[in-house]
Order: structure tokens, then C-alpha cells, then sequence
């Protein structure tokens, strides 16, 4: 299987989300957050795209986007080489069934009056897929693929423990068949010991069943673990995009590096100890003029608040930065603050 | 003598099905001008162990089943109510790791602060809308007259959670208890709080009393660390020690399940199989030894004393385990190899 050559799985072109702003006596739109603002990505086929930012970036409004919960407001996605932003009817019901969705949290994303079995058939009820034996045994053997035991069918979610219940949303997901799967922020509401449970199932279902992923997590750590490439968003946009070896080796974004730095050490002889980053994430209704990170960038000189940057590779063509001064940021020796050594061209 | 020890700490909840005791025997020390980090998943009682140092555990259906606290020599279990206001706040302060309900909605941040600078030190309303406004300041809020006059869902999740630690901190505690005050918050934010605390710990002496279920958190910010596992503490030691040479299979378990760099990518991580017993009916033995990948290895005899034989932690020494064969190098290189 070489990814290089075949046609990317999923490819997003320019995808805005934005949502009205609505006030005044007639509640006409005066404005907008623009959640989602010209992300353009690709996914390929058996790969796992991490997507990391903090609360608030749009990594979840995107991954929804994606998966067609949310339209477009702008620019195409396309699943397979079919345009899933304007897709309707049949069409759209079939690339659906391509697509699934993990959630966050496993208490909450299961309906507690149903049964584990229930829970899983639904997507198979809800696209007309086999006779109703023909289900139950899908079930069955869903079951046994994320570790439960087929006995449990009949079991409702409060008898399982979280990470049991994370194996029902994961097995709900493949009911379908899909070949890629969006998991937003699949561990973050699990204990520290059953985390690995579920991300090593993840990793087993991507080699058993040639699954492609995006992982969305605010977690660098896990990310690392999990992912073949990774996008970092800040208000709404791709800062950064390199596989995964090379954003942790050479973040080329001031905003990566604040993250990495933010990272607390596991090892307490080598603590961080430094401030990576002041100050807030402006508001998405009222981001700032020029690169939306520069009131909090340590690199900032007077360019920076004129235009946005694009994004734009550095040294190599898989890895891109939008930084006028990405070059310099990748070169600089990560240290353990992610500030630069001097601070140039401070302004005001 | 420590600021704060707990001895042997019993705490149940009387529940339908029976009395849950979710802190079975607990004893912990912080010494004055130290951090001391209180680590375990949920439910394994960390969380009512803290609560229980400002006695704000609900009473029902909450139960004191025995053992002691004391606070520089004060019994915080035995002590009149009418006195525990005067503890609370004014010796020891609490952060929470939930900001958005431990703030009043219907009161601007000034005035909550103004309060507390009332209540503990009596300063009148300009001195203390000073104070307050030097103190968020201080710990990196910009434009801080302007908050004060801010009520609470005018403020992000980390400012709110900044104004809370600024709170605690006004009235400069010689204890901070702080309950996972930074796991609803980003990274970065995550930084800044740490980074806070740390520096008025600096300043002040204050001793910390920090629980999290975050590793990384505890080998940032404590002296030494106290894992807890199903109502007890199974290690106790120096962050260094244990993080380096856990002892316990437990604490080894947790610390081998953590993606950190240098691990091969995509690999199986280590997981520890298993769920939690039920603290209704704790097994008799060690509570790990269902999950313990350590006890399967052992033979026969020993490994039924695991099951037959309550594992106590010593009250003394340095770095001491509740297991009856603890982990050494060796033993972790046989079972990792």
C-alpha cells in the first residue's frame, strides 16, 4: 500500500464554517465567527491525521464539517473523489456510511435506555443493512472486534466502566464499515490506565481493518503516540501541518512551540518550569489585523500585523508553516521554554 | 513537625446498597513550604481526602469513621464548627478544579474578592479593591480594575480559574489544597496556573497540597507524591523516587501506560487490565492483585498471599509501598524484557 501514489481518502479545499452573529431589534447578521476559516487538508487511505489546538480552535467544528454534521460555508470536501459539502439524498446517506464519528465523552454520547446491542444496530436500522438476524450477528461480532464479550448484548451503558463504554461508541462506529473514522477527543474523558486500552484498540482496528483516522485531541503527547501527520489550529486556521516526526523535532509555528513547551515533563528532574505563552486566544468574532497569533507571538516583528500569512512549506513540501518567519522558528534549537533565546523585534 | 497530618483517615458514604468507604486508612504529611502530590484515577479518594482536610465533606450522607487530622496541632475532625470558619480561608484555601461553580454568578469578581480581604484581614472597601486589583495583576489578568467590575461569565474558563487562585491567595494561606485545578483548562493555560502557583509559593512559603490524576503535572510541581489506589495509599516517596523507581506494580503500571517521547510511534502501549474493585466489598487481600501483571508471575504461595494478606503501607521510612514484594530494578527489567 503506498500512499504516496494513490489519490488522498479525503481532501478538504478552503472549508469555512462560519456562524452569523445576530443582535439589533430585526436580529440581522452583524457579524460572524468564523469557526472554521480556509482549512484545506488531506487524509490518506490507512493514515491517522491528528488535529490539535486548544478549546475553542475549530478542530471539533471542523472535524463535524468534514463529516457533513455541518455544512460548508464555503469550499469542497471531497470523500473518494465524491463532493461531500454539496451532496444530498442517496448520495449523501451512502458517503455516510464512509465517515463515522467516535465521541469524547462515552457517558453521555450513549442513550442510557438502550441496550449495548441497540446501540450498535441503530446505524445498521437506520441504512436499511441486512435482515434483522443478519444485524444481530453483525452486533456479535462488532462486539468481539473492540474486546466485549457478545454476552453483554443485551446489557445497558451504565453497567460498563468508561473505557468499556468507549469500546461501544468505537464499535457503533464501525458498524457501517466506514474507512475513516473521526475520533474527537476519544480518551480525554478516561482514566490514565484505561487510555491505553482504548488507543491500543484504535491502532488494531487501523491495521485489521485498514481504517484511516483524524484524531482530534488537545493532547501532544497522545497525538504523538497515535498520529502520521499533524495540523495545529489557532482560531480557526492550520498553523502548522508536518508528519508527526518533524512537528515535534522542527515546529516551525511560534504557536506549536508554545504547545510543545506547555507540555508538562514526565521526567521531574527536567521540569519546564518556564511560561510558554501570556495572554488569551482573542475572540473568533473579533480576531485581530494581520497573523491571528502575533498579540501573544514572542517572534513578532512589525510584518506580522499586516496580512495574514499563508501557509507555506518549509524546507521540505510536506511540512507547512504559516509564519513569516517559519524558517528561523524551525531552526531555532527547541529549548525547553519554546520561546526564542532573544526576543527580536519585540513591538508594542 | 508538619503543617498538616492525616492519620489513618477513614471516610464513608452511607449508600442504598451499603457504606462505601471511599478513604480507607490514609496517612499523608506536608511539610511547611512543601508541595505534596496526591495522584490516583477517580474514585480511589483523593478528591474526599482533600475535602476532608477543610471538614467540607456532606454530612450525610457522608460518615467520619475514624483516624485524625491536625492542622499545626489543631484536630480539624474534633474542633467546634463555629471555629472551622476560622481555618477555612484564613489557614487553608481550597481551589477547585471546576471555576464556574465555585464563583457567585450574581456578584462581580471585586466584590467576591473584597469579601475575603474583609472577612480576614478587616480592610475597608478601597484598600481591599487594591489589594484585589494588584493581586489579578499579579497573576497575569490584564486590565484588572476593569475585571473587578466583570461578573463571572464575562471571564473565560482560565480566568476564572486564575480569579479563583487569586481568592485562595489573597489571604495568604499557609495550606493551598488545590483539586485538580487545572484539568479542565488548556496547556498553555495549564502552564500559566502552575507557573503561578509555584512563584507565591515562592514567595510566601505556602505549603501545597495538589491532587491531580495528571503524572506530568506531579513531576512538575511536587516534592513528593502519594499514590492512592482504591481508598488508600498504596506508595509514598519523593517525586524523584518514585517517578524513577516506582515500587508499587500500580504506580509502575501507571507511569508505563503514558505516551512520552522516545516510545516507538503507534507501538501497543502498556495498559493496566482491569477495573477498580468495589469499595462496598473490597477484597480481603491487596486490592491491586486482580490487575497486578507483578502478582501473576509469582509462585503459588506467594501469590495467594497477596490475595489472602492486606498489604499496609509502613508508616515510616523514606519511599514506602503496600505490597508484599515490591518492585526493584530487577524485577521490572525481567517483566519489561
Amino acid at each position: 500500500m503506498n500512499a504516496g501514489i494513490a489519490a488522498p481518502l479525503l481532501v478538504a479545499d478552503d472549508v469555512c464554517k462560519h456562524y452569523p452573529v445576530r443582535g439589533g431589534v430585526w436580529g440581522r447578521s452583524i457579524g460572524a465567527i468564523r469557526a472554521v476559516d480556509g482549512v484545506s487538508l488531506a487524509v490518506e487511505s490507512q493514515r491517522t491525521l491528528g488535529l490539535v489546538g486548544e478549546s475553542g480552535c475549530g478542530k471539533s467544528t471542523l472535524g463535524r464539517t468534514l463529516m457533513r454534521l455541518e455544512t460548508p460555508t464555503h469550499g469542497t470536501v471531497t470523500f473518494d473523489g465524491r463532493d461531500l459539502a454539496r451532496a444530498h439524498g442517496d448520495e449523501l446517506q451512502r458517503l455516510r456510511r464512509e465517515i463515522q464519528m467516535v465521541f469524547q465523552d462515552p457517558y453521555s454520547s450513549l442513550n442510557p435506555r438502550m441496550t449495548v446491542g441497540e446501540i450498535v444496530r441503530e446505524p445498521l436500522v437506520v441504512h436499511r443493512i441486512g435482515s434483522r438476524a443478519e444485524q444481530q450477528e453483525r452486533v456479535r461480532a462488532l462486539l468481539e472486534t473492540v474486546g466485549l464479550d457478545a454476552t453483554t448484548i443485551d446489557r445497558y451503558p451504565s453497567e460498563f466502566s468508561g473505557g468499556q463504554r468507549q469500546r461501544i461508541g468505537v464499535a457503533r462506529a464501525l458498524a457501517l464499515g466506514p474507512r475513516l473514522v473521526i475520533a474527537d477527543e476519544p480518551v480525554s474523558a478516561l482514566d490514565v490506565s484505561v487510555r491505553g486500552q482504548v488507543l491500543n484498540l484504535m491502532l488494531r482496528l487501523q491495521r485489521e481493518l485498514g481504517l484511516a483516522f483524524i484524531f482530534i485531541s488537545h493532547d501532544l503527547s497522545v497525538v504523538e503516540h497515535m498520529c502520521d501527520t499533524v495540523a495545529v489550529m489557532y482560531l480557526g486556521r492550520i498553523v502548522e501541518e508536518a508528519p508527526v516526526e518533524r512537528l515535534f523535532a522542527r515546529p516551525a509555528h511560534p504557536y506549536t512551540r508554545a504547545l510543545l513547551a506547555a507540555i508538562p515533563s514526565l521526567d521531574p528532574r527536567r521540569r519546564t518550569g518556564a511560561v510558554p505563552l501570556e495572554g488569551e486566544v482573542p475572540s473568533p468574532i473579533d480576531v485581530p489585523r494581520g497573523c491571528p497569533f502575533a498579540p501573544r507571538c514572542a517572534w513578532v516583528i512589525a510584518a506580522c500585523r499586516e496580512s495574514v500569512p499563508a501557509l507555506e512549506a518549509v524546507e521540505t513540501s510536506t511540512h507547512r508553516a504559516a509564519c513569516i518567519r517559519r524558517v528561523e522558528v524551525a531552526a531555532e534549537p527547541l529549548s525547553v521554554s519554546g520561546a526564542p533565546r532573544r526576543v527580536t523585534g519585540a513591538s508594542s | 513537625m508538619s503543617l498538616l497530618e492525616i492519620d489513618e483517615l477513614e471516610v464513608g458514604f452511607d449508600t442504598e446498597a451499603g457504606l462505601v468507604r471511599a478513604v480507607d486508612g490514609v496517612s499523608l504529611s506536608v511539610e511547611r513550604g512543601r508541595t505534596l502530590g496526591l495522584v490516583g484515577e477517580s474514585g480511589c479518594g483523593k478528591s474526599v481526602t482533600a475535602a476532608s482536610v477543610l471538614r467540607l465533606v456532606p454530612v450525610p450522607p457522608g460518615r467520619y469513621l475514624g483516624g485524625a487530622i491536625r492542622f499545626d496541632s489543631a484536630d480539624i475532625l474534633t474542633m467546634p464548627r463555629d471555629e472551622l470558619p476560622e481555618i477555612r480561608g484564613r489557614d487553608i484555601a481550597m481551589v477547585f478544579q471546576d471555576p464556574m461553580t465555585a464563583l457567585n454568578p450574581v456578584f462581580t469578581i471585586g466584590r467576591q474578592l473584597r469579601e475575603v480581604l474583609a472577612l480576614r484581614f478587616g480592610l475597608a472597601h478601597g484598600a481591599a479593591r487594591e489589594r484585589s486589583a494588584a493581586m489579578l495583576g499579579a497573576i497575569g489578568i490584564p486590565d484588572p480594575m476593569t475585571r473587578l467590575d466583570q461578573y463571572p461569565h464575562e471571564l473565560s474558563g482560565g480566568m476564572k480559574q486564575r480569579v479563583m487562585i487569586a481568592m485562595a491567595l489573597l489571604c495568604r494561606p499557609r495550606l493551598l489544597i488545590a483539586d485538580e485545578p487545572t484539568t479542565a483548562l488548556d496547556v498553555t493555560v495549564q502552564a500559566q496556573i502552575l507557573h503561578l502557583i509555584r512563584e507565591l509559593q515562592r514567595e510566601s512559603e505556602t505549603s501545597v497540597l495538589f491532587i491531580t490524576h495528571d503524572m506530568g503535572v506531579i513531576a512538575e510541581m511536587c516534592d513528593t507524591v502519594a499514590v492512592m489506589y482504591a481508598g488508600r495509599v498504596v506508595e509514598r516517596g519523593s517525586v524523584v523516587d518514585v517517578f524513577e523507581r516506582p515500587r508499587h506494580p500500580y504506580t509502575h503500571g501507571l507511569l508505563a501506560s503514558l505516551p512520552r517521547p522516545g516510545r516507538a510511534r503507534k507501538s501497543a502501549l502498556a495498559t493496566i487490565e482491569g477495573t477498580v474493585p468495589s469499595l462496598l466489598a473490597p477484597p480481603r487481600g491487596c486490592r491491586f492483585a486482580a490487575r497486578c501483571t507483578h502478582h501473576r508471575q509469582l509462585d503459588p504461595g506467594s501469590a495467594q498471599r497477596c490475595l489472602d494478606v492486606d498489604p499496609r503501607l509502613p508508616p515510616d521510612g523514606d519511599h514506602p509501598v503496600a505490597c508484599h514484594f515490591p518492585l526493584t530494578a530487577s524485577t521490572i527489567d525481567r517483566e519489561t524484557a
